[in-house]
């Protein structure tokens, strides 16, 4: 198996289904770039180039170039996913959410259960999340919460190559509308990725390492970071488990119930903001059903209820690490009652 | 006015469907037998019927709030209608989407919608399908005055532009977005002209004439099938109830409802030309009044019979696998 990047993974699995299927298309802003302009077609594939070489590949009417109009690319995608197409949509920065939200909160996710079970709206909507590039507020949340409490939307939150590749491939192959959120400092990670198609269904977490003393549940980069203060740990002699959900919707609340009654221990790892969000849903979920397991209470270390500053000095402090998980684990295992 | 006797029929039967169907819901509601909220259709059939006459199944329309016309003109079955809006498990919806919400994909209509400006995003993707799998089906967006104010509507014509899709942009200017004249929220009352800027064949018609509506409608359809693109036809209409249904409509001119009804009403502009020129018979148009109101009285009956969602319908249909 070769090393390949997220975004040589994510890039693999568009081509993979574009060639498999022909009403899988690409729609969004600058998935190619350069159209209406003197220099090359293609050149550009994306902000992040994740989409490039597709056009080269599927031509112009499979790879669709948009004008900047959120509301009109993710409308258009949800009335193409209805009528016979499997679009895969760009919505460039999750933060993009604020412009078009609408379409996918009010038409796409409901379609389905308002039409009787009548439509299917086999969407995927790619879109990146996450602070670390000096981005700022308006293009670095991590908005999969928001999409996570719409019933209808199913949510996608992949920390490695391996899965995104899997991931997609399930999400292009699915029935319903699939928001994909795809983290920009995970892109450049690498790991073992076979050449071929392969699937990773939806609700099925990923246990990254197995311990005993300790549940620590991360979504997305945090995963990485958990890993590190896993390590750390180790040499501390506490034994942390790793999980990741994968997915936030549907979210396999087993996997992590059956860890926590081993460990008795839960932190939550989320680099989202705290209010309503996934750490807090999960730490309600595994409260209701492992309350007699709990030895102490679960914790959550996400950012704090700011939006995401710039200053590189303060979007470190703003983004969970691995000396704060490692610091919240310690005082999980050193809770006594 | 070169069109088959039959054709001429279905028109009609179509327009009588739409304002029967209207009536007695506006009479049903009164009496408390429809929940919620409904929007009636009644003064604006000559749009959403000439608009679809040349329409194909294959072929997929948009709505808005005020759809329930629509939905008729477009084919879809008014027991299933009827039996939606009283929330019975027959429903084309299994009462899961009400008035604001009739859809039935089998004759391409992709919905009734709550939110005004929802259906243009829509039908540029529609119209993309047909484009992207080389189809020449077309889609059609039926929005009013008050949806040419929203961005999304901008948005979907502008895109439809730049991807040449075949969409059709339908505004029927009733005059009203809920109770706020249309002169007062546009800055430019002219929707087709506003609409030309994105680059796309506008025009007006005349909403009292049904002759009118649909020769706009065939040449814009004709032209989105042959590749050429999307257009825009703004329809000068009436509406002859209020916002919903129990609407006051306080906020309306004293007699204006009876006038319109008096002098803009398009099904006695219909019967008027068609006798006229002797195209039908008012006899073949008083057995067509005779068959629809039998039908929809059929509808309201069975509706009235059907059995109701069962709590397990609660949870299913929000996923198709999950």
């Amino acid at each position: 198996m070769a090393l390949k990047t997220t975004r040589q993974a994510i890039n693999e699995a568009l081509a993979m289904e574009m060639r498999r299927d022909k009403r899988v298309v690409v729609i969004g802003e600058d998935v190619s770039g350069g159209a209406g302009t003197d220099g090359s077609r293609d050149a550009y594939g994306g902000v992040l180039g994740v989409t490039r070489g597709l056009l080269g590949e599927f031509g112009d009417s499979r790879v669709i170039d948009t004008p900047i109009t959120e509301s009109a690319i993710m409308g258009a995608a949800a009335g193409a996913a209805a009528t016979g197409l499997r679009p895969v949509a760009e919505l460039m920065f999750c933060d993009f959410l604020g412009v078009c939200f609408d379409q996918l909160l009010n038409q796409a996710a409901k379609f389905r259960y308002m039409f009787g079970g009548k439509v299917k709206t086999p969407l995927v909507v790619r879109t990146m999340i996450g602070a670390g590039r000096g981005a700022a507020a308006q293009h670095s949340q991590s908005l999969y919460q928001m999409f996570t409490a719409v019933p209808g939307l199913k949510v996608v939150v992949p920390s490695n190559a391996y899965d995104a590749k899997g991931l997609l491939i399930e999400a292009i192959r699915d029935d319903d509308p699939v928001i994909f959120c795809e983290h920009k400092l995970v892109y450049d990670l690498k790991s073992e990725v076979p050449d071929e198609a392969y699937r990773i269904p939806f609700g099925e977490a990923n246990i990254v390492r197995d311990g005993e003393d300790v549940t620590i549940v991360a979504l997305s980069r945090m995963v990485h970071f958990s890993a590190e203060a896993a390590d750390v740990l180790a040499k501390e002699g506490i034994d942390c488990e790793i999980i990741d959900p994968r997915t936030t919707s549907p979210l396999d609340a087993d996997t992590i119930a059956e860890s926590v009654e081993r460990t008795g221990r839960l932190v939550i790892v989320d680099e989202s903001t705290p209010r309503c969000g996934v750490a807090g849903d999960i730490a309600a979920i595994i409260g209701e059903r492992c309350f007699r397991d709990l030895k102490a209470p679960i914790r959550r270390v996400t950012a704090p209820h700011t939006p995401v500053p710039f200053s590189p000095v303060l979007e470190k402090l703003y983004i969970p690490d691995a000396l704060r998980i490692a610091e919240a684990v310690r005082q999980t295992v050193a809770y006594a009652r | 006015m070169q069109m088959s006797h039959e054709r001429l029929k279905k028109a009609y039967r179509d327009m009588v469907t739409i304002r029967l169907f209207e009536e007695r819901v506006q009479v049903e509601f009164t009496k408390g037998a429809i929940p919620g909220f409904v929007h009636l259709y009644a003064g604006q059939e000559a749009s959403a019927v000439g608009v679809c006459l040349d329409l194909r199944p294959e072929d997929n329309i948009a709505s808005t709030h005020r759809g329930h016309g629509h939905c008729i003109a477009k084919g879809c079955d008014i027991n299933g209608m009827m039996a939606e809006l009283f929330g019975r498990s027959t429903g084309l919806c299994g009462g899961k989407g009400g008035s604001m919400h009739i859809a039935d994909m089998n004759v391409g209509m992709l919905g009734a919608n709550g939110i005004v400006g929802g259906g243009p995003p829509l039908v540029v993707g529609a119209a993309l399908t047909a484009k992207t799998l080389g189809t020449d089906n077309v889609a059609v967006c039926f929005t009013g005055d008050g949806g040419s104010n929203q961005g999304t509507t901008f948005e979907a014509m502008n895109m439809a532009v730049v991807l040449k899709v075949p969409a059709i942009f339908i505004f029927e200017n009733n005059g009203y977005g809920e109770a706020t004249g249309h002169s007062y929220a546009a800055g430019n009352t002219d929707i087709a002209g506003r609409a030309g800027g994105f680059g796309l064949p506008a025009v007006t018609v005349d909403g009292d004439n049904f002759f009118a509506v649909h020769a706009a409608a065939s040449e814009a359809i004709a032209r989105a099938r042959a590749g050429g693109g999307p257009s825009v036809i703004e329809v000068s209409t009436v509406r002859f109830f209020g916002h919903h249904s129990g609407d006051a409509q306080l906020y309306r001119g004293k007699d204006e409802v009876a006038r319109l009804r008096e002098e803009r009403d398009c099904l006695k502009v219909f019967r008027k030309s068609v006798t006229e020129a002797a195209l039908l018979s008012a006899d073949e148009l008083n057995a067509i009044d005779a068959e629809v109101a039998q039908a929809v009285e059929d509808a309201v009956e069975a509706a009235r019979a059907a059995p109701l969602p069962v709590a397990g319908d609660l949870l299913t249909d929000v996923y198709g696998t999950y």
